[in-house]
Order: C-alpha cells, then structure tokens, then sequence
C-alpha cells in the first residue's frame, strides 16, 4: 500500500522536531487527563506550550521524513516504526524487517552519518534527520555505489535478504574511515546477520570498497 | 505493540510533568533499541510515550569539575569519540563491547543502565520475577544464564548493563529529576533488587528521569573493565568485571570490583576488594581476587560455569589494570 | 555414447566452470530485488496468526468479538477451530486482517482463545525421563555386516561414548507468508517458496478442503517469485498461513499480505531435529576399524522422525560389523522441516567424532586413520586425494600434535576433521528457449533461485552453448506458469535445470542453424556458434552474427524444449559426491570459548557450472557449520513448553567477526565427466564435527554435545 502523500525536494527539515503546521494543535494540557489523572497536572500552562510539550497522537501524525535528500510528508500513529513507514507507507523495501529486535541488520538505514537500526526507532523520531537508504546509493546498475558494485564482484550475496543491511552498514564503514583494516570491517558489520553465510564475500566487499575499488 | 501518544518536550521539567506517578502508565524514550522492542513484545504498554529527544540539557559529554559529565541523552558513540571521557579506560572498553555500530549510534549510556533485564522469561512475557502459578519458573528452568550472585529469590534475572559495573567501580552518580525537583543518587543505588512483583529493578519512581551521570576524576585510579563474550556479533557477556584500583608504594591501597551479568545488579564484591589490597597488581593477584569474588556464589541447576567466567573475568580485568 | 546434448570439453567452455559475478547481484546489493515480504498491492490488507499459548491443549473457545471491534478490521478465518487438539505452542489458530500493519497486529491481540491444558513434554536429550513420560517409541533396529560379537572380539582397542547436538531452526531471514490477490481471474500468489510449480496444487488442494470455498484448479493459482530470501529445506509448501492468506483475499475481496513474525518463524516454520547417542565403535591396533553400534535417540516434535543414516561414509557392509538401533522422543514443539542435508550433519557428528577418539586412544593421526579405512567408504579415490588435498589446504602435517599435547597458557590449539557425502540426484524439469528475431534469447521454466545462482548457471549454460555472453541471455523463473521444474531441495536443482536448458537450448539452436545453413548455402552440421557468431567450420569466411543469424527468421521466433531426465539426452549429471573438511580452532580453557582460525573444505560436484557461485555456497555451508557447531540452539522450557529464544538475540548466530579464515577448493577437471552434481547440502554436513574434533584435540577431553558453548566446553573439562 503506497501511502505517501507527495514528496518535495529539500533539506533535512533541521527544524522539523515541532509538528508541522496546520496540525490540530492539542496541548499538553488536554493531554494530562490520560489514565483518570494518572498525569500530574502542569503548573504553568505557557511553558508547557513553550517548551514545545503538544500531544500527539494516538491517532496517524503528519510527519516529514527526509530520505535520501528527498522530504516525503505522510501520517503516522506515533508507535509506527521507520521501518515499517518505509516499508509500508513510502514503498522504500530495500530495508528489511527480519528480527525487528534491533539484533539483525537486516533493517539497517544510515541516519546523519550514522548507521541504525531501523525496527527500533519511530518514525515520529526520524524527523529533522538526513535518512539514507539503500535506494538513495544508486539509480540503475551502472551507477552503484562502490560498496554495491564490489558486493557484486566478490559474490557477497546469496538469498540476499540481509544483503540491503550489510550495504549500508558498509557504507556507513567507508564513510567513516578511509582504509578500514579487516579487522575494523568486521567490528563495523558485527550488528548485520547472515543466514546463507556471505561474510566472506562481504568483507572483502567492503575492505575493498574502501580502496577504491568500483567493479 | 499498544498505540499511544507521545511527546517531546524541550524542557526537563515538563517531561517529568507529562510522567504518570502511577507504574505502567507512561514511559520514557531515549535511543529506543530497547524500549522500542519491549513495546512490540507487549511487555511495556503505556498509554503515553515522553521522548526526551528535544530536551537540549540532556545532550553531551563533557568535563565537569574534575570529572566527567554525561547526559541521559548521550550516545555510547559519543562516549568511545569524546576526549573527556579517554581517561576512563574501564567505560571506553565498556562501550566497545557493545559490538554493534547501529546501537552505539543511537543507544544511549543512560539507557544501558536502565534497559530491561534480558531474562528470557520476563521477555517472554512472564514477568521480572518469571513467575507461574506463584512459583519462579527460573531455579528449575532453562537458568544458564541467569544470576550467581544476589539470587536467593525471588528474583534470578541478571543486570544487563555494560556500564553499570564500570560506573559504580568509579563511584559516579546519577542526577534524578522528578515533578518536585532534582536529586542525586549514587549509580550503584539506582539498582536494585525487586523483593516482589510491584518492584522494579531499578529505585527511580514512575515520574522520574535520569538527567545525567556525574562520574568522579579518575586520575591517579587503574581502571579497567573485561568481557566474557561469546561472540564478536552483538551479544550480551556471560560475565563482566570492572574495577578501580589505586596503589601506594606499587601495592593496592583502594580497590573496587563490580561484576556484571552476575546478579540482579552490578555486584560489587568487597571479598574481591580485600582479597586485592595490598597485593601488586598482576594476574596472581586477578586470581585471588576472582576466587574470593565468587566465594559465595550460589550456582542454580545450569549456570555452575558462571562462576567460573566471573572469576576469570576479575582475574583478567585486574591483570588489565596493571 | 556421445550426444549432441554433452557439455563441451573441458578445452572448448569459455564460460563453464570459470567465474562469473551473480546475474541477480546488482538486485540484490541495490535493494531493487522484490521478495513477496516487499510487495505492496493497491489496496493491500495485513494479516496476522493468532497462534497457540499451550504446549498442548483443546481449544474450548476463540472470541473475536473484540477483535471484529478493532478499528481497520477487516475479516478473519479460522485455521483450526473449537473442539481441536493444539500441539505446541505457535500452533496456527487463525488468521485476521486489517486495514494497515498496525491494526492487524491490535486485531490478533484482541482475539481470546482459551484452552484446556492437557500433558505436555519438550525436552528431548534426557532419554530416561522422556521414557518415563511415555514418549519414547523404538524406530529403527539395523544389524548389517559381519557377525557382531565376532567382530567385538577381533578388535584391540574400542572407544564407548555419548555424542550429540540439539535442535536448531532455519530462521530464515525472509520468513515464511506470501501475499495473495485473489480476483475473478486468478488467485495470484507471490510466495516465499521453494517449490513455485509445487505450490498451485498444494494451494488448490488447501482451499479445496473448505466447503465453503468448493473446488478451486490448480490452474487458476498463479505463483510469483522472483526472489525469496531462504529456505534451507522449510519452504516447500503452501502451509496453513498461506491457505488462511487466500481465504482472508477471497472474504475480503482484496490483496493480502501475511508474512510470520520472526518468533512465528522460529517456533513453527523452521526445526532440525536433534539427535543424541552412546556409540561404540572397535579397531585393529593397525587402525582398520571392525565395528559400530549406535544407540541414539532424537526429536522431530510430535510426530518424530527418520533416523539418521549410521555409521556415516564409512558403512561398508561387507567388511564393517554394524547396528544401529533409534528411539524417536515425541515432543510438544514445532514439527521438523528439511534442513539442508537431512539427519546427515547429525549422522557426521555421530560418526566422525566417536571415530576420531578411537584414533586418539590408537595414538594415530587422524588423517592416517581416515585414509587407511577409506576402503569402508563408497568412494576411496575421491577421499583419499580430497583428505590430502584438505590437509595441505589446512596445514595439518605442522600443526597437527597428539590430543591435547598443546601447550601451556589458556589458550589451546587443535585440528580436527570430518567426511561427508551426498546424493543429489537431479529433479524433473522441463525448459523451453526461445530465440527472438531481434537475437533476444530467453530460458523459461518454472524453477526458482533461493540464493544458489539459478540465474545465473542457465545463463552461462545458454550462453555457453549458444556462443553468447551472459547478459546476451534472459532467464524467467519463479512462475508457475512457465514450464514445469522442480522443487529446489536436496541439491536437485542444478543438476535438473542445467540439463533441461541445455537440451532445450541445443535443440533451439539447431532450429537456427537450419535457418542459417539455407542462407549461408553450407550444411548445418557444419555449423558452430561461437563468440556472438554462427560460421561453417569448413570455410569461417561463411559467417554470420548472431544478430544477423537471427534476422534470417523474420517474424518467426523459435522455441527448444528440453527435459531432464532424457534418457536420449546424453549424460549431463549424475548423484553421489564426497567432501573433507578440516577445522582448526583456539579453545580459551578459562572460558570455554572457541574461536575459529580457519576451516578448509575440498568438494567433489563432478562439472562445476559457475565457480563463483559453487564456492559461495561452500563458504555459506561452513558458516552455517560455524553456527550449529559453537552457538545457535533452540531452547525450550518444560515448565511452560516454550521456546525461550524465538528470536535473534538469544538464538545466537555467527557474525562476520566470528568465522575466521575459510578456505574452499572445488575439485575441478577430475570428475568432470559426471556431468553436473547438486552443491547445496554436501558441505553443511562436516562442519560440525570437524570443529568438534578440533576442540578436542585442542584440549583434550570430548565436548560431547553440540553447540559447543563455553558451558559445555567447561563441564567437559571438569569431568575429565
């Protein structure tokens, strides 16, 4: 189910933690009734709202997430997790959803440089932030990634599921450092499983990687 | 996972505010990668989820006095990448045995102290203390890697801290904000061992939040923290140790050693400590100590070889603060 | 004799055998790859089981009452109903749909069941208690051979010992489910499945059994997968989810998607069976072995299972005294699937570990021994040269020491090794090629690529035989509507579609020589296709293209059939291979922790199609080695009967830190004229005892049982 309403290019919406506008603005204050007053009341109403306390929710958000330099606006309910959005709402299914534990990888996007597990961060939570996906890294075979590509070469994929994961895993790796040594590949990838048994391949994928290689 | 609402407050105060008194009504977010599993496994059901994700004052890692200052919102990756925090060698070897990059990026050091035990039982769903039918399901159960230490019932489960053992080892504290103010409390008070089922394992009140961790100057401390892990994958140790020791004339003249994965919380072990001072530092002296550190150790039906991984883990972190 | 249908010699292939990167790799590295978990539909329902609490119990009542109130709910359909017996827990009670993801799962959590509880048992290794729970029945009581006490008699030296290794589940990472769009015209099924032309009749015959749904054809199910993300032998059919799937499309008049959750996939979906047993085994002081007998017993859940093949390779009835009796334990947990290589990886450990010990206490080089016994082996040859091969791989004449002589410190060292073998006999398929006037060129049939290289291998045998490149080739699998092939399981699969599309594809392109001979005015036996052109070997200057070759057809376009077996078709494949492996590892005796340093493989598959591919699924086999012999297991509580570790934190599997090195050699140019041999379970098979065996060597006591968890190492090393 495509859900997306429309995408606009644009920044990562730095300020995008308040809600957007034109949302019912429902304060903290009518918030504090949950649980039959189970939520201590707040002394001063104008700092709640300045300290940008809004309820939101339970019902679908709008939300703006910035993926791969692109701003998709879409609705929510605030336990939706990022992969599930993607998934679900933004048809983004490079990134898998196998342990949903935050264990596996499968899942894995990069977030402002970082790689994360998708499965235990909410969507809500991923706003203001610069989202990477697999389906940013490349456009057609001829444009992959250098990761992508030398993945290929060294036959670094068999049922390929975790495969999405370990990339961007990879290329949060040579990112970061220029000429990661093998053993500081596999510390980068020691959050990514594999059940086929493809690490051989993917180690030297990415060792590679760094090195230039592209093919 | 139950729906709920939520909130991201910029400001301490009001997130304490937007926190149910009352246990299970309200919850706190951090780097989610444990939250965010118990909320689909159903073992947490709040109706409101407060995020602290906006709060400024939570952030970073700095220098404070003569010691270290870290934020509730401070990430492990912010920890293994910040200067002030380099000297503290036992917490840098802490963070890195959190092998997976995805939640050191996220995962916050408060978090670590205060995610869930990771008991089988309780993550199936059986609750803290794994009861059926009034009877803990652990001491005849699948118990292998359950607690030695701390276990005469009726809680079994172990702490699941990385840092929990390092930071009590250094003494720190822990600043608790709630709707009526702030207070200080040390780390190693933080956790605590639930004596019954409306018991946490923690001493924070529904309402509270950590705001950050103070941890003491460690100049002039030998500190080091040893993992026995399995795996080079993410993977929980089977036992921990990390002590703090300082040294008059080449001899142990203050010694703390706090064991993890042990007991329902970071165990520290005064008969360890004892069995340190005065000795030099070195694998003989490891050996003793680890040997008095599991002394009173009390085995359940499978996890008799905890007790030998405790002992080699003190052993090994002694001989790595030489 | 000699068919046109032969594989090339081996100085005439410019793409058999060599390497070749994956024809789905980009796909997959990019993301791009749809697996049915990745389908999304117009319209699409989710749908989640709502599965068994109890071990064991009659359902006395399912309430959806609530359920039906939740907001997005859209329909449910019962998997079993009020009255019926549940065997374990995550046992399949029913499944409800909803608007989005979310609701489904709010909808599932509102459905009460209640259940009378009724007597359970999980646990399998304890046989004596498992007797006096009355779950212990006899199953298999073989003596073969020589006469047995005579046989005890003549050897000088026996080892009696317990040996094991406990359940595991596949876990793939795609789990089980599919999403199904049933409309007027069609019931349109992407399956993560490894059987695509099995499952329109496995559905069919699902559906069928529902009154309410009448007879459906098989052929009104059409089966989409392009991809699916592994199965390991727990994939061949339909299953309760899928036929609840269907339902709930058909009720509701829209897609739905039902795929397991991940503690769904671990409880139910996946499940290899345990095995454990004393064994006892004799030799000669000169190390030929006289006897075996096996007493072991295993779990497969409820229902048991086969007993695993014992003694292993070595089992030559003639000359080894031999009996091996079985008891099957029935427990309340999830039933056995096929895992890669069924009861063999067992049977090694059973086999291969007690035959080890026996040489230790014979004082004899392991690889002495296993060389001087081959002859108890189907395939002496092929041992023989692949254990020296695999020795030299692992270096074993200088790191090799007598058991337990290594050294003073925590950490020790040691070498261990272990055979296997594999049928493989290659399953039906059939294949039409079509060659287009515009020189496309297509390979169809109804097979599928679970990771192995489908893709890929019917690529370069088309390619090969056509004169082409790979990318010249277009290959459509995961269809049901394409021609008939087999279910991929049992290293079938290789051996069949590379036969069939070889037949097919010569048999289309002498239709093109036909063509070709007219307009070149030469004969079409003079014809070769070679390097992107057809010419007559007599004259090259007679020549043509291949693009032009195939504008002679105008608007024609052919198609080549081709079947496996084909007892006209030449000798394409054959069963039946051997492979070594060798483990050395680092035990920590402090801890109990095992670190590979490196494992080597040496395998025999007769014609290697894509050597790429071929080592990969070694390499993935020894990993898969890795993850049975040090860490995965599924545990399971008696109190309550459940899995305690239904996910992937606690079921522990190898990370790319944790492999060490891994060395594959493929035996190539040597066994060629077998033709093609199936690869996927032969190497899965060794890895478990050859770390075993290493980590005794290493420290000088047996583990008995497997995963080797530092519990059990340091158990072992206190009761020696």
């Amino acid at each position: 189910m495509v859900s997306s309403r429309h995408s606009h290019d644009g920044p990562a919406d730095r300020a995008g933690r308040e809600p957007r506008k034109g949302f019912s603005r429902r304060t903290f204050i009518e918030g504090v009734g949950i649980g039959a007053g189970a939520v201590g009341a707040l002394g001063e109403p104008g700092r709640a709202q300045a300290a940008g306390a809004e309820v939101l929710g339970p019902d679908p958000v709008p939300i703006t997430l910035n993926i791969n330099g692109k701003n998709h606006d879409l609705e929510v309910e605030p336990r939706v997790t990022l992969v599930d959005a993607l998934r679900n709402s933004l048809d983004h299914t490079g990134a898998k959803k196998v342990c949903d534990r935050a264990t596996c990888g499968a899942c894995t996007v990069v977030l402002d440089g970082s790689p994360v597990y998708s499965c235990t961060m909410l969507a809500i939570e991923a706003q203001g932030r610069r989202i990477e996906t697999i389906e940013g890294l490349s456009t057609d075979d001829a444009t992959m990634h250098a990761v992508q590509s030398q993945f290929v070469e060294h036959d670094a994929q068999q049922c390929g599921f975790c495969t999405p994961g370990l990339v961007m895993a990879g290329k949060a790796i040579v990112d970061s450092n220029a000429r990661p040594s093998m053993a500081e590949v596999e510390s980068g990838l020691s959050g990514n499983i594999c059940r086929c048994g493809t690490y051989v391949g993917a180690r030297k994928a990415v060792y590679e990687a760094a090195r230039g290689g592209t093919a | 996972m139950k729906n709920f609402e939520y909130i991201a407050p910029t400001d301490t105060l009001v997130a304490t505010q937007a926190l149910s008194a009352e246990p299970g009504v309200t919850t706190v977010l951090a780097g989610g990668t444990d939250l965010v599993s118990l909320l689909k496994q159903g073992i947490e059901t709040p109706t409101r989820v407060v995020s602290l994700r906006n709060i400024a004052a939570l952030r970073g890692i700095s220098k404070s006095g003569g010691g270290l200052r870290i934020g509730a919102m401070a990430t492990v990756d912010e920890l293994l990448a910040s200067k002030a925090a380099a000297p503290y060698r036992s917490l840098q070897a802490a963070a890195r045995g959190i092998t997976a990059p995805q939640v050191r990026a996220v995962g916050t050091v408060v978090g670590d102290l205060l995610q869930r035990p990771r008991c089988w039982y309780f993550r199936n769903g059986y609750g803290l203390l794994a009861m059926q039918d009034g009877e803990s399901l652990v001491p005849n159960g699948e118990n292998r890697y359950h607690a030695i230490l701390g276990n005469k019932g009726p809680a079994y489960f172990v702490s699941a801290s990385s840092f929990g053992p390092a930071l009590v080892s250094l003494g720190a504290t822990a600043t608790v904000a709630g709707p009526e103010g702030e207070r200080r409390v040390s780390v190693a008070d933080l956790f605590r061992t639930p004596a019954s089922a409306s018991e946490r394992e923690t001493s924070l009140m529904p309402n509270e939040i950590v705001t950050e961790i103070n941890v003491p100057s460690a100049s002039g401390w030998k500190t080091s923290t040893y993992e026995v892990r399995q795996r080079q994958l993410l993977d929980w140790p089977l036992a921990t140790a990390s002590v703090a020791v300082r040294e008059r004339g080449g001899r142990v003249s203050d010694a703390r050693v706090v064991l993890g994965h042990v007991a329902p919380t970071p165990w520290r072990s005064s008969e360890a400590e004892t069995a340190l001072q005065g000795k030099s530092l070195g694998e003989d002296a490891g050996a003793e100590a680890g040997k008095a550190a599991v002394a009173a150790a009390t085995p359940l039906s499978q996890n008799k070889a905890k007790v030998q991984l405790a002992a080699v883990a003190v052993k090994r972190a002694v001989a790595m603060a030489a | 004799m000699a068919t046109k249908y032969d594989w090339p010699a081996a100085d005439d292939r410019s793409l058999i055998g060599k390497r070749h990167t994956r024809v789905d790799g980009p796909a997959k590295a990019r993301g791009v790859a749809k697996y049915s978990y990745d389908r999304n539909l117009d319209g699409m329902l989710y749908a989640r089981l709502v599965i068994s609490t109890v071990p064991h119990g009659r359902i006395i009542g399912i309430d959806t009452s609530t359920a039906e109130r939740v907001p997005g709910y859209k329909g449910h359909v019962n998997i079993v109903n009020v009255g019926d017996e549940v065997q374990w827990v995550g046992s399949e009670i029913l499944a409800i749909c909803a608007d989005t993801e979310e609701h489904a799962r709010d909808a599932a959590a509102a459905v009460a069941v209640h259940f009378e509880a009724l007597p359970h048992w999980v646990k399998d290794e304890d046989v004596k208690k498992a007797g006096e729970a009355n779950r212990v029945q006899p199953a298999k009581d073989d003596t073969k051979g020589p006469e047995m006490a005579e046989a005890w008699a003549s050897a000088d030296e026996t080892i009696e010992g317990y040996y094991g290794l406990g359940i595991i589940t596949h876990c793939c990472l795609e789990p089980h489910g599919q999403v199904v769009d049933w409309t007027d015209d069609e019931i349109t099924v992407y399956a993560s499945t490894q059987a695509v032309a099995r499952i329109p009749a496995d559905l069919a015959r699902g559906l069928s059994r529902d009154e309410s749904i009448g007879d459906v054809s098989a052929d009104a199910v059409h089966v989409i997968t392009p991809y699916m993300g592994g199965g390991f032998g727990s994939k061949f059919n339909i299953d309760t989810w899928g036929v609840a799937c269907a339902k709930l499309s058909k009720l509701t008049g829209k897609p739905v998607k039902l795929m397991l959750d991940r503690d769904e996939e671990l409880m139910v979906a996946g499940g290899r069976p345990s095995d454990y047993g004393n064994i006892k085994v004799g030799a000669k002081k000169d190390g030929t072995l006289v006897a075996y007998e096996s007493e072991t017993w295993s779990t497969g859940g409820i229902a048991g299972r086969g007993s695993p093949p014992l003694p292993y390779v070595y089992n030559n009835e003639e000359r080894l005294a031999q009996r091996a009796r079985h008891l099957n334990v029935s427990t309340n947990i999830g039933p056995a699937r096929a895992w890669r290589a069924p009861n063999h990886p067992q049977a090694a450990v059973l086999t291969m570990c007690p035959l080890e010990d026996l040489a230790a206490k014979l004082d004899m080089n392991p690889v002495d021994f296993f060389k001087k016994n081959a002859d108890l082996t189907a395939r002496p040859e092929v041992y023989r040269y692949e254990i020296d091969k695999c020795a030299e791989m692992i270096g074993w004449s200088e790191k090799w020491h007598q058991r337990g002589d290594s050294g003073s410190g925590p950490v020790k060292r040691g070498l261990g090794m272990s055979l296997h073998t594999w049928g493989g006999r290659p399953h039906d398929s059939t294949c039409e090629v079509r060659i287009q006037p515009d020189g496309g060129v297509s390979v169809n049939l109804a097979s599928q690529d679970l990771g192995v290289g489908t893709y890929t291998t019917l690529s370069v045998v088309a390619a090969e035989t056509l004169g082409l490149q790979i990318p010249d080739i277009t290959v459509n699998i995961g269809s049901s509507k394409l021609p008939v092939s087999g279910a991929s399981g049992g290293s079938t699969t290789v051996g069949g579609t590379t036969a069939s599309t070889r037949r097919a594809t010569v048999n289309a392109l002498e239709e093109l020589k036909a063509v070709v001979a007219e307009a070149l005015e030469v004969g079409a036996a003079d014809l070769v296709a070679k390097e992107g052109k057809i010419f007559a070997q007599s004259d090259e200057s007679k020549s043509l293209s291949w693009g032009d070759a195939c504008r002679k057809l105008g608007t024609r376009t052919i198609t080549g059939q081709g079947k496996q077996p084909d007892r006209e078709g030449g000798k394409l494949n054959d069963s039946g291979v051997g492979g070594v492996q060798m483990a050395d590892v680092s035990v920590d005796v402090e801890t109990g922790i095992v670190t590979i340093n490196k494992l080597a493989a040496v395998q025999d598959v007769g014609l290697v199609v894509c050597l790429a591919q071929c080592e990969s699924q070694v390499y993935g086999s020894l990993i898969q080695g890795i993850a049975y012999a040090l860490y995965e297991e599924s545990v399971y509580d008696q109190a309550t009967g459940k899995m305690l570790n239904p996910d992937m934190e606690f079921y522990k599997l190898p990370g790319a830190g944790d492999i060490g090195e891994l060395e594959v050699h493929m035996v190539q140019n040597k066994y060629d004229d077998r033709g093609v041999i199936g690869i996927g379970e032969p190497p899965v098979i060794s890895p478990g005892a050859a770390i075993s065996n290493a980590v005794a060597n290493a420290i000088g006591v047996r583990v008995p049982t497997l995963p080797l968890t530092p519990d059990r190492v340091l158990a072992a090393l206190e009761n020696a």
